[in-house]
């Protein structure tokens, strides 16, 4: 069974009369430890399809089974406690919190998951050397590089073991370099601990570090290639 | 599952951040509290001074003064005409129910003179019923007695401030003094009663039995006369029922017709004590709700703030709830958030008005009093403030929509 079973789900969006559809009925399969880039224009449904595997949003339609839970049928809270435990989330923006240090930031989701601060500590600081960012645990997002501050938003995604990082653009703020070095990271991690990334993406450059990619067009799938194993 | 220290030390840093508009929105409770404090003080502080006084001209107490007199057409004021007897304060005692103790009086103004030393005072002709009508007690010595009474002995007990002029430090009990030249043997000394409601110096005083004021100090051409007598009724609420049956037995007593008019009169003096007590303490209610007012207006300034705080803080919500912030984690970050600033506010609060109490003690001489109850009244009061307050704009973050949260720029 896949770590991802999504079956016809779809989204509208309804404006009092106006019904807009975000994502056509689609059905996906994605196993454990799969690197996936999904590509296309701006409102392709690309980042609907983000939100609701993300446990963000409920799909208007069909089946959603993460980790073998059908969560589309789950409340608000329910849907936080899958996300803190299931998923972890990179953002195009890094989306820290601002004045608070790294450590802490990353320590965030352990937070909401009721560990003492011992363990919280402990762990942060495992998942910080995982992103090599050891020694700046005390550092402010505002004193460290967009890179840097992209390492501390992959460790709050790490911190919680996670199977499934979901990354929205998380390359776009960044200089060809540092996109890379973040990239590599992503690789390191999906084949060294075996966590399915998930990434969205302008670029074929980014687009060329993962193994399958699937393209969006118009809210539809228009494609979703495996790439042979080179 | 909700961690609270954390939700704490999360609040904490957000209210650390903002150190300006933090302690701001803290002045509006500061400011709250420290008014309800003060005055509920100034409030508490005058009734007290209200109770003392009633306290200090004797409890449940009643004043029969003898009637108007009229010479030639002028009427003289009351207490210038002779209708009042020992026999009366007596039939009194007797004969009306919610009376406890009744005190006759008659008094004049005597030089007193011991040794080198000489002083004028109010003498008091009156019984050994006196203490217990007025609340007084002794300091050393013994009162005079009925035995004194009926034998009209020269003995007397002195007033605190009598004592200071004449004797300084000598312990007067056992000396004789004169009273306008007539040696008396002074038996006991009074405690310090201070003012009365009237500003008068109680302790500026000197009894005497009555009958030896009738026949010896105030030579009268009616024997048995007194001025006046207080009266002791058993209860607060005997007040007005003892006035009654004084009226009725004593205009039986004074064979006055239906028609004619008292030759004495009653007065409550309690009752008009209580009366103002009353009115203090509806003016302690009035200035508490007022300065309630500016607490609850310090109230709005915190969900005022909390709701700027959460519109900034949108993406910041947006995170947590990413990361797996539940409704409730959110609502008591928020919540707890405005709960530090009133809590802190109300700290403040109750040393700004322990402050001001004290100043107005000191400064404008008013007396006083904080009470325990309502440092608890509006230091609890500034926590409903918070929590009330903070739940609206607590509850709107919590209610916002993760993805939208995290787009807000």
């Amino acid at each position: 069974m896949g770590l991802i079973e999504a079956q016809g789900i779809s989204k509208t969006y309804s404006f009092g009369e106006v019904e807009v559809r975000a994502l056509c009925p689609t059905s996906l399969t994605i196993e454990a430890a799969e690197f996936i880039a999904i590509m296309g224009p701006s409102g392709s449904g690309k980042s609907t399809l983000m939100n609701i595997l993300g446990c963000l949003d409920k799909p208007t339609t069909g089946t959603y089974l993460l980790d073998g839970v059908d969560v589309g049928g789950l409340g608000r809270d329910e849907r936080a406690e899958i996300r803190n435990k299931k998923i972890g989330f990179v953002f195009q923006g890094f989306n820290l919190l601002p004045r608070t240090s790294a450590i802490e930031n990353v320590e965030l989701p352990l937070l909401y998951d009721g560990l003492s601060a011992q363990d919280r500590r402990q762990r942060a600081l495992t998942a910080l050397k995982k992103v090599g960012l050891e020694g700046r645990e005390d550092h402010h997002p505002s004193q460290l590089s967009g890179g840097q501050q992209q390492r501390v938003a992959i460790a709050r995604a790490l911190v919680n073991n996670a199977p499934l990082i979901l990354a929205d653009e998380p390359t776009g703020n960044l200089d060809t370099k540092t996109s890379a070095e973040i990239m590599d990271l992503f690789v390191k991690l999906n084949t060294g601990s075996n966590i399915t990334v998930m990434l969205v993406t302008h670029e074929p450059d980014i687009a060329a570090y993962s193994r399958r990619v699937i393209r969006f067009l118009d809210g539809c799938i228009v494609s979703d290639e495996v790439k042979k194993a080179s | 599952m909700i961690n609270i220290p954390s939700t704490i030390r999360i609040s904490f840093r957000a209210l650390r951040v903002n150190k300006m508009r933090s302690s701001l929105t803290m002045l509006g409770i500061i400011i709250g509290v420290g008014a309800v404090i003060a005055m509920l003080a100034v409030g508490t502080g005058a009734r007290q001074k209200i109770a003392e006084q009633i306290s200090s001209i004797g409890s449940n107490l009643l004043i029969v003064l003898s009637g108007a007199s009229t010479s030639g057409g002028r009427r003289m004021g009351s207490g210038t005409q002779p209708s009042l007897s020992l026999g009366d304060a007596e039939a009194i005692k007797r004969e009306c129910p919610s009376v406890q103790d009744v005190a006759p009086v008659l008094g004049g103004i005597g030089q007193v003179v011991f040794g080198n030393m000489n002083w004028s005072t109010g003498v008091t002709g009156t019984t050994p019923s006196m203490l217990a009508v007025r609340d007084w007690n002794l300091s050393s010595g013994r009162m005079f007695t009925e035995d004194d009474v009926k034998g009209a002995t020269k003995v007397c007990i002195l007033g605190q401030t009598v004592v200071d002029n004449l004797f300084g430090s000598i312990d007067p009990v056992g000396s004789v003094i004169r009273i306008n030249k007539i040696p008396f043997t002074v038996v006991g000394v009074l405690e310090i009663k201070g003012q009365s409601p009237g500003g008068q110096d109680q302790d500026d005083t000197i009894y005497v039995p009555i009958t030896t004021a009738q026949k010896k100090l105030f030579g009268t051409a009616f024997p048995g006369m007194i001025r006046m007598m207080m009266v002791k009724a058993r209860t607060v609420e005997d007040l007005l029922r003892a006035e009654q049956e004084i009226a009725e037995l004593l205009r039986q007593r004074h064979k006055i017709g239906q028609k004619q008019e008292d030759d004495f009169t009653v007065r409550n003096l309690t009752q008009m004590l209580q009366a103002t007590e009353q009115s203090t303490k509806v003016m302690t209610i009035l200035l508490g709700a007022i300065a309630s007012v500016s607490l609850l207006v310090g109230g709005i300034g915190i969900m005022n703030i909390m709701l700027v705080s959460v519109t900034e803080r949108t993406r910041e919500i947006g995170i947590r709830m990413a990361v797996g912030a539940k409704t409730w984690d959110i609502r008591l970050q928020f919540i707890i958030e405005a709960l530090t600033l009133s809590m802190i506010g109300g700290v403040a609060g109750i040393l700004v008005g322990l402050g001001v109490s004290e100043a107005l003690a000191l400064f404008a001489g008013w007396s006083v009093i904080v009470s325990p109850f309502s440092v608890i009244l509006s230091f609890g009061f500034s926590g409903i403030v918070g929590i009330s307050f903070g739940f609206y704009p607590a509850y709107k973050a919590s209610l916002l929509d993760p993805i939208e949260a995290l787009r807000y720029e």
